[in-house]
């Protein structure tokens, strides 16, 4: 039987915290105001000669009369980035540990309805998981589940970010949204960044395509950064799943929101990703449509240019060929060694345990990644952070 | 001879290299062409396995002078400190609190608070800082040892923005006042030292440079520069013209 919640995407469920926060209203009144071809070439040149740029040099960089100047956009995305990080990229991988769900989004494979293999890593699998990561010279691990709060509560979570401080300097989650002092127990173990995608900013398109659990919540998911940082977390990454919906206000909203979030909380370590659809099990025809490569690199050199202080992660959905190009031009993290399955890292002699989220398409080990960025005149790094609280 | 005196031991040079850019070449070319004696170090950046390593870079004669990047608060800082100390940093350290992730800049009120607790905790603190007359006179009787004042946010090669508050500091304190941050162009540094300033601090002006080794040369040569004209005593500045065979030189006594 087909599992169908439809229910106002607006409205809280019970037991979902709400705060005291207007960015949401913010974000939202600037995505039903913006009209990306008002924009002239003017526009964005004033854009590109300015170093802190607001909102409507933002717009104008995503403007469709911008993409003429995607040579000038990135070659300044360069060099700020350069500015603020050097020649630096970051390692990290991904580590899913569980992919049952309770949400229906239709774009996704692990929705409920998708026919996969579904699995759950216990405390030895996992151990042994982040065993073998380890030994690639990873240190930081961003640990993933799908959503599901009874298949996989906090206390799991919880249980597997301590098991992963053991291994790794740095232990990011991204997992279902949460209430900020479910967050502060997981700051207490070991977790200092949480990554949260909106999928998309355009409200009555979200209601379209969550169809039903929890995540159809619209507002909770936006507040999840917020709620973090008040539960203590270092650092907020955010995302549109850009192809859903308009990309060019997808990534605006993305943009503003973290940068309302950066305002008000000027300590959180900001960072952005920059996923496109991927095909799913059962589903081939996801794709980001006109989402082209030119489209997201103006999406990247825009982030930076706005944001320049983010960090942007460019993750293994894009191709070798597209990474290898685009690392040296903004983004600042990639990720290495990725499987997406559940319980594929767990030596060759393993079966996959369950099946993975979405295709990827740079399948490329850490030494080869390491290469790649070495190759591009950048140099590698695993860490260079140090946590500052208690693991309990 | 005219030594810099940091935390009781002695420097020929008086450029110090940050390494947040962290690239060899960048670090090489800086002890090759700069002549630099001491290196920044984020204890966050050590803190890794020994092939990743930031130390392996830095040859065994080069101090390091760690610092406590990272840290949000003067608790933070003191453990980042301690952490750096196991790792066999040594004693002293630059004081990095900042608790603004977007323009970086240093917060003196936690900045000042982790000088007292380090510095009570035998630690050498230098204090990295926003140009504070006010502040930097706390922070000395809190036990620093060395003030560090941004010339411009860090990263942004703006130069010496702050160059009144910077002079201010420099007529007013007794320890050696470094300037940590925005330095974009040899020149700036050259002005630095010549108002004054014990040291100078720079990274992304070289890091960005077009040729990093040439570039590296450029500001150990304007460093030097900068500490001799200084030395030498500058002229005076006047409004109107002085001529150096003067019109009344003909007058008898």
């Amino acid at each position: 039987m087909k599992f169908i919640q439809k229910t106002d995407p607006m409205e809280y469920l019970e037991g979902q915290e709400q705060i005291n926060s207007d960015i949401m209203q913010r974000v939202l009144e600037a995505a039903n105001s913006v009209e990306f071809d008002k924009f002239n070439a003017t526009d964005v040149e004033h854009a590109l000669s300015k170093d802190n740029l607001n909102l409507n040099d933002l717009q104008a960089l995503l403007s469709p009369v911008a993409a003429n100047y995607l040579e000038e956009m990135v070659a300044k995305a360069k060099a700020t980035k350069e500015r603020y990080f050097g020649k630096n990229i970051y390692l990290f991988t991904p580590q899913y540990i569980a992919n049952h769900c309770d949400n229906n989004c239709v774009y996704c494979g692990f929705n409920v309805n998708n026919d996969i293999k579904r699995a759950q890593l216990d405390e030895d699998d996992i151990i042994k998981e982040l065993k073998n990561i380890a030994k690639t010279g990873l240190k930081e691990i961003l640990i993933l589940t799908g959503e599901s709060q009874t298949k996989t509560p906090l206390s799991y979570i919880a249980k597997a970010c301590k098991l992963a401080k053991r291994y790794f300097d740095i232990v990011g989650v991204e997992i279902y949204p949460l209430n900020s002092d479910e967050y502060a127990i997981l700051h207490a173990s070991g977790v200092d960044f949480v990554t949260v995608f909106q999928e998309t900013y355009n409200p009555i398109k979200y209601g379209k395509i969550h169809l039903g659990g929890n995540k159809r919540v619209f507002p909770y998911r936006f507040n999840a950064q917020e709620r973090a940082l008040m539960g203590g977390m270092r650092g907020v990454a955010f995302g549109a799943l850009l192809g859903i919906d308009d990309w060019r206000c997808d990534a605006m909203c993305t943009a503003l929101h973290a940068s309302l979030i950066q305002a008000k909380y000027p300590h959180a370590e900001i960072s952005i990703s920059v996923p496109r659809l991927r095909p799913i099990i059962n589903n081939n025809r996801i794709n980001p449509r006109d989402v082209t490569e030119c489209a997201l690199l103006q999406v990247i050199a825009a982030y930076r240019l706005f944001l320049p202080y983010a960090n942007i992660t460019l993750s293994s959905r894009e191709s070798e060929y597209f990474r290898d190009n685009v690392i040296a031009l903004g983004v600042t993290k990639v990720s290495a060694g990725v499987s997406v399955g559940i319980g594929e890292h767990g030596g060759k002699d393993d079966e996959n345990k369950g099946d993975g989220q979405f295709e990827i398409s740079d399948s490329r080990d850490v030494e080869q990644m390491k290469n790649a960025i070495k190759n591009a005149g950048l140099t590698p790094v695993m860490s260079d952070y140090i946590y500052t609280g208690v693991a309990k | 001879m005219d030594k810099l005196n940091l935390g009781g031991k002695l420097f020929d040079s008086r450029f110090i290299m940050g390494s947040g850019k962290f690239d060899p070449e960048l670090i090489s070319a800086c002890i090759d062409e700069a002549k630099t004696q001491i290196i920044t170090l984020a204890i966050r950046r050590v803190n890794q396995d020994q092939n990743a390593s930031i130390t392996k870079f830095i040859p065994k004669n080069i101090t390091l002078l760690p610092n406590t990047s990272g840290a949000r608060d003067a608790n933070e800082a003191l453990r980042i400190a301690r952490l750096g100390k196991e790792l066999g940093c040594g004693d002293m350290i630059k004081i990095e609190v900042i608790r603004d992730s977007k323009f970086l800049l240093p917060d003196n009120y936690e900045t000042l608070k982790a000088i007292e607790l380090l510095a009570s905790n035998g630690f050498i603190p230098l204090a990295y800082m926003m140009p504070d007359l006010v502040v930097a006179r706390d922070m000395v009787n809190a036990g620093a040892a060395a003030i560090m004042p941004l010339a411009a946010p860090i990263g942004s090669n703006k130069g010496l923005s702050n160059k009144d508050m910077i002079q201010i500091l420099i007529d007013e304190i007794e320890l050696p006042i470094i300037v940590d941050a925005g330095i974009g162009r040899p020149s700036q540094a050259c002005e630095a030292m010549e108002m004054g300033c014990a040291a100078v601090m720079a990274n992304t002006a070289i890091a960005t440079a077009g040729d990093i080794r040439v570039m590296a040369r450029a500001f150990g040569k304007a460093v030097e520069a900068g500490r001799d004209a200084y030395l030498a005593k500058l002229g005076r500045v006047q409004n109107k013209a002085s001529a150096s065979s003067p019109l009344t030189g003909f007058l008898g006594q």
